[in-house]
């Protein structure tokens, strides 16, 4: 008995140690983890039902069948969002470039204040719906602009970003993804 | 005794804040029932924001609280049970919209965890403790 609890007396200095390890490695862990990216539960899950007005066609609406058909980039943005301007000369630029659907949702804003401020920055997007009181949005599972969701061809959001969209994720991710889609 | 004075006073400043806080949520609601109320404050108080992360849906004043705040208001009013707005904010935001996550694949650690480690630290001290009785 008496060598047990001394091979224990042993051990027992190593477990602060053990503890500290573990520790440290959650904290390292949680160092690179981003609490803004929440996964989405719609990952792979046909897109919410809606019905908009387009904001440049009075009288005409949008809905989630305009996906059906072809691969989609769904961009909810809004005038009022700062990090929206930062990606809107890259969204110029991907939509002057690449043959995909690039289609608006304009998130709880002023009908006015986005046409003037797509007159001003430029438009990439072929079509775009107004949510203004933002109920669409919550079935997109929408919490921070801009965000942005690729839908292929049958309908079903297959990938979501939240932030603005940069080079580099295109080049990384979202190209690879869409030709993948595109082949489908 | 001066200390004494200002914890004081910081303690009635800090409670009569959380108050305010708390009460931001259900100032402009009219519901039909006493019941849709207590349930409309255990939803919104169980619900995370998720634009501020750290704040339950009653807690918080970001725009989209606000709206979800509305939905959950108008849902309960058409005559949703609270398990139907669960269901359907989890269903747009995840689980993480919950701030009791469900017990599943992913989360049984984080429950089995504290479990665990008490069990472990009990037999640790029964057998601490009859090995130096010896």
């Amino acid at each position: 008995m008496k060598n047990t609890f001394s091979f224990f007396k042993k051990i027992s200095i190593l477990i602060p140690f053990v503890v500290f390890i573990m520790l440290a490695f959650f904290l390292w862990r949680g160092l690179s983890l981003n609490p803004n990216k929440i996964p989405s539960p719609l990952i792979n899950q046909p897109a919410p039902a809606f019905q908009l007005p387009l904001l440049l066609h009075a009288n005409k609406f949008g809905t989630q069948k305009d996906f059906i058909g072809q691969v989609t980039i769904l961009n909810v943005w809004a005038t009022w969002c700062y990090a929206c301007l930062i990606e809107h000369s890259t969204l110029l630029e991907l939509a002057k470039n690449h043959h995909v659907n690039f289609y608006g949702l304009n998130y709880k804003d002023d009908e006015s204040a986005a046409r003037a401020w797509l007159l001003r920055y430029g438009n990439p997007y072929q079509t775009i719906v107004t949510d203004k009181e933002g109920k669409v949005a919550i079935d997109f599972g929408v919490y921070g602009t801009p965000e942005t969701f690729i839908i292929d061809k049958k309908g079903k959001i297959r990938y979501k970003h939240v932030g603005p969209i940069t080079v580099e994720l295109w080049s990384q991710t979202l190209n690879p993804l869409l030709s993948q889609l595109q082949s489908e | 005794m001066r200390n004494i004075i200002i914890f004081l006073i910081i303690l009635m400043m800090s409670g009569s804040a959380f108050s305010a806080s708390v009460n931001i949520a259900h100032d402009f609601y009219l519901f039909n029932s006493e019941e849709q109320k207590i349930s409309f404050e255990r939803l919104t108080n169980q619900l995370r924001c998720l634009v501020c992360q750290n704040q339950t849906l009653a807690d918080s004043n970001a725009p989209l609280a606000n709206d979800l705040r509305q939905q959950i208001f108008t849902q309960l009013k058409n005559g949703y049970k609270e398990k139907d707005i669960r269901e359907y904010l989890v269903a747009r935001y995840g689980n993480f919209i919950l701030y009791q996550p469900p017990f599943n694949y992913s989360t049984f650690a984080l429950w089995i965890m504290p479990f665990l480690v008490l069990s472990g630290g009990i037999g640790f001290l029964i057998y601490y403790i009859k090995v130096k009785k010896r």
